[in-house]
């Protein structure tokens, strides 16, 4: 219970000051297509020179969590996912707001961020010493394993074919070989110059997501001459509360598996909300509704990713490690300051390390009262007439794309990819698995040619990849992941009059 | 007429000299771009955001200096773009790192080489280190060539990629040793081949000074060795590779400094080539390298030149055979 006596460093003046900016601020940038909770916590290490090292971490901590929690506004809102955390919320969320129910979507999502939030600083505080060996155990076969376990989800999510889920899921995979390989630096399929350094994934995502969308209202927009425009009702705040707690078995399984996920290095943040979604879902009785804008998809994408928050930094704090790329930004925050993170920092710098554990348990409600109060307010944007929102969507989508690393060639990528997904969709394909594949594809690989260069040296591959209680684990679950896929698969083509039957009947409801 | 074509050539010559000249006079007279070709958090990125935060100093450049970074392969990206598509104005600089540029470039497959490039300055040097976790067997270089000569391709050895400074040391130390390590490169720079080393993944590592000084004093690592010509400051207790009994030098130190393209006004390069390392010395610099465990190397133009050159031959002969 030592945090508590920090609490006080939180309360201060400019502290306070500092958490309600670096929240707003967060939730702000967090919203703008483009800017990753990585770049703009990057951003913001340059405030946090002329501060306290505690205050910079206040700023950094309050940033963090808010911008997680802020990139489900563009998802919800412009089926635009600003970072890959918020995915899947995009897959539910949209379809949401494009029923009017944007502000039910919103204040579910802020609502599941923050229970979700903080169970995992809880994780943090609690569980730090224990997290640190664990998150230790899974090297680099077990890395490869879990991307494994994550590529046999590709076939079941956001498809309505099996077959093409898993095509979706290839063509991502492919495209994740495109460019230098990071470990040996060869050079693959670089046709042009923009492919050197490969697809980046904020690019793709806001192309695979937001182009064909667009394409599709411009269509619309020529096809009928007046101008529709959406009723946004208000939805009461008392209603999200109620609605987040009768879904609880959504919001547990979006905790639990961002909070296992988030921890493990280098894979976490990017696939904690897919992998949740994925799973709530085949847990969830209303199988089906799932991507038609079904509020207990966003509630476990989003308590899944922020959940991920607390544990992420397990190994940053007490190994010297940095399990993401955000992670890696607030090691230069703390460097910067001369404070070398490492077991024994909670008792070096207890008023650091407590007071910045704290601003982001306080930065999580925060977060989750700006965000309801901005809810109603941002929810309107669904009122905007179509071609209006058509090319605000693709102004976002340029910018978002070229402010990753002012690069035309980034731009080029998104429109290209953009254009593709458009055409694909219309033979039933979808994006999620495409980014799913483009996102695993090379954890696998890499993780796999530094295994394999262990493995020769050590008992050969069979004896590295395959032995041990963790690889027989993952093996398991993926063997499992596999045979359920076919198993419901095949249950549904026996069936598949009956759910056809029941999919015709939910818009009545 | 021959006259009057000597006179318009002059003149054209002199318009263009009184342009040069005016152009140098007034530069820098917008804020100036730095591209880094590692992520944002990286040590290159978090080193050059301290080096150049003075910069906008009116004793010192009088323009802000702003960070792009151009992630991707191992650096090849940012470098490629910084050679092909950047402008030689002197308003877009990149950051360097010795040996990677120059080794790629003697592998191939890039679009550059040192001649691309007009060094400006240098502002740090991290040394490559020899780390194994707290609990190994081994205690000293001797411990682990021991080792490694007793098992020729069993001692596995982590460092950030290839072609990189942890390589090159790697390759060093194998040539000194007359022994086979097995090199395992990682994705992700120095953290997750350090993440090796801790877990026992690997028997050893190679690792960036700076990060391996972190992860010593966490109680997480012990260092054997430093592959450079003096024990560094940060590491007292520390020999280097030559006390060891192993022939290795400073060829895989990673030299950090900044870059123009070439073509850049001469003019403008004299200005960079004054300013910039008066801005590396600047006292609040100094004091933030220091608590991020950065160890600062401050070289001039000329310096780094004649290190450039010198690094091209040592590395061209080592990665011959490879």
């Amino acid at each position: 219970m030592e945090f508590l006596s920090y609490f006080g460093g939180v309360f201060e003046p400019v502290a306070l000051a500092l958490l309600f900016g670096g929240t707003i601020g967060g939730l702000i940038l967090g919203a703008t297509p483009g800017l990753s909770p990585t770049m703009a916590v990057a951003l913001l290490i340059p405030f946090t020179f002329h501060l306290a090292p505690t205050q910079g971490l206040i700023l950094l901590g309050a940033a963090y969590t808010s911008t997680v929690a802020g990139g489900a506004v563009s998802a919800i809102l412009l089926k635009i996912p600003g970072a890959p955390a918020n995915i899947a919320t995009a897959l539910d969320g949209n379809e949401m707001a494009k029923r009017g129910e944007g502000a039910r979507a919103l204040q579910l999502s802020f609502l599941a961020s923050g229970v979700g939030g903080l169970i995992g600083v809880m994780l943090l505080i609690f569980l730090t010493p224990v997290l640190a060996q664990w998150a230790l155990q899974f090297g680099f076969p077990h890395l490869f394993w879990i991307a494994i376990l994550g590529v046999t989800v590709i076939g079941s999510l956001d498809s309505k074919s099996f077959v093409k889920g898993l095509l979706s899921g290839c063509i991502g995979l492919w495209l994740s070989t495109i460019g230098y390989d990071d470990i040996q630096g060869a050079e693959r399929f670089v046709f042009f110059d923009a492919l050197s350094g490969g697809i980046t994934i904020i690019p793709a995502l806001i192309g695979l997501f937001a182009i064909p969308q667009v394409i599709e209202m411009f269509a619309k927009g020529r096809r009928e001459s007046k101008v529709e425009s959406l009723e946004v009702p208000k939805y009461s705040f008392m209603d999200s509360v109620r609605e987040l707690f009768s879904s609880i078995r959504a919001l547990s399984i979006g905790t639990v598996v961002g909070s296992v996920i988030g921890l493990i290095p280098g894979v976490g943040g990017q696939i904690a909300g897919l992998v949740a979604y994925d799973q709530a879902r085949n847990f969830s009785p209303l199988k089906d509704k799932f991507g038609t804008g079904h509020s207990e998809g966003v509630i476990a994408a989003e308590s899944a990713n922020n959940a991920m928050v607390g544990p992420s930094l397990v190994p940053l704090l007490t190994l010297s490690i940095p399990g993401s790329p955000t992670a890696a930004v607030l090691l230069g925050g703390l460097l910067i300051h001369g404070i070398f993170p490492g077991s024994d920092i909670f008792t070096n710098h207890p008023e650091v390390v407590w007071t910045f554990i704290n601003s982001m348990l306080i930065g999580q409600i925060l977060m989750v009262i700006f965000g309801i109060y901005t809810a109603a307010w941002a929810a309107r944007i669904a009122k905007a007439p179509v071609p209006i929102m058509a090319s605000g969507v693709l102004v976002l989508a340029l910018f978002g794309s070229y402010s990753v690393g002012q690069s035309m060639g980034d731009v080029q990528i998104m429109l290209i990819l953009g254009v593709g997904m458009y055409i694909l969709e219309k033979f039933g394909f979808s994006a999620a698995p495409l980014v799913l594949g483009l996102i695993l594809g090379p954890i696998a690989a890499d993780n796999f040619i530094t295994g394999s260069r262990i493995a020769d040296a050590q008992d050969g591959p069979w004896v590295y990849f395959f032995t041990g209680p963790l690889n027989i684990v993952l093996v398991t679950m993926v063997v499992a992941s596999i045979g359920y896929s076919f198993w419901t698969n095949m249950l549904r083509s026996t069936f598949a009059d009956k759910s056809q039957k029941s999919a015709g009947e939910a818009p009545a409801e | 007429m021959k006259t009057l074509l000597k006179t318009a050539t002059l003149s054209v010559a002199a318009l263009a000299v009184s342009a040069t000249m005016a152009f140098a006079a007034d530069y820098p007279e917008r804020p100036i771009g730095v591209a880094v070709s590692y992520g944002a958090g990286g040590a290159t990125d978090f080193q050059a955001r301290i080096v150049t935060m003075v910069a906008g100093n009116e004793d010192l450049l009088g323009q802000p200096i702003y960070i792009l970074n151009k992630p991707g392969a191992g650096g090849r990206k940012g470098w490629n773009w910084f050679a092909t598509e950047a402008e030689a104005d002197g308003y877009t600089m990149s950051a360097y790192n010795i040996p990677h540029f120059i080794a790629q470039s003697i592998k191939g497959g890039v679009k550059y080489s040192a001649d691309s490039f007009e060094p400006i300055a240098n502002w740090g040097a991290d040394p490559a280190v020899v780390v194994v976790g707290k609990d190994s067997k081994f205690n000293t270089m001797g411990d682990l060539i021991e080792y490694a000569k007793a098992n020729p391709g069993k001692t596995t050895t982590s460092g950030a990629g290839l072609f990189v400074g942890h390589h090159i040391a790697a390759l060093q130390i194998e040539k000194a040793c007359d022994c086979k390590l097995a090199y395992i490169p990682t994705k992700g720079g120095g953290a997750a081949a350090m993440k090796a080393v801790i877990a026992g993944e690997v028997l050893a590592g190679v690792n960036n000074l700076s990060d391996a000084f972190r992860a010593r004093e966490a109680g997480n690592v012990k260092i054997l060795g430093v592959a450079d010509l003096e024990r560094n400051s940060f590491l007292p207790d520390v020999p280097t590779m030559k006390e060891a009994g192993l022939d290795v030098d400073n060829s895989s130190v990673n030299f950090r400094g900044l870059m123009v393209k070439k073509g850049t006004p001469q003019a403008v390069i004299d200005v960079l080539a004054a300013k910039v390392p008066e801005m590396f010395k600047h006292k609040r610099v100094a004091s933030r390298m220091k608590a991020g465990g950065s160890p600062m190397h401050i070289m001039t133009r000329d310096e780094v030149k004649a290190m450039w050159a010198k690094r091209q031959d040592t590395l061209a002969d080592l990665l011959k055979g490879l």
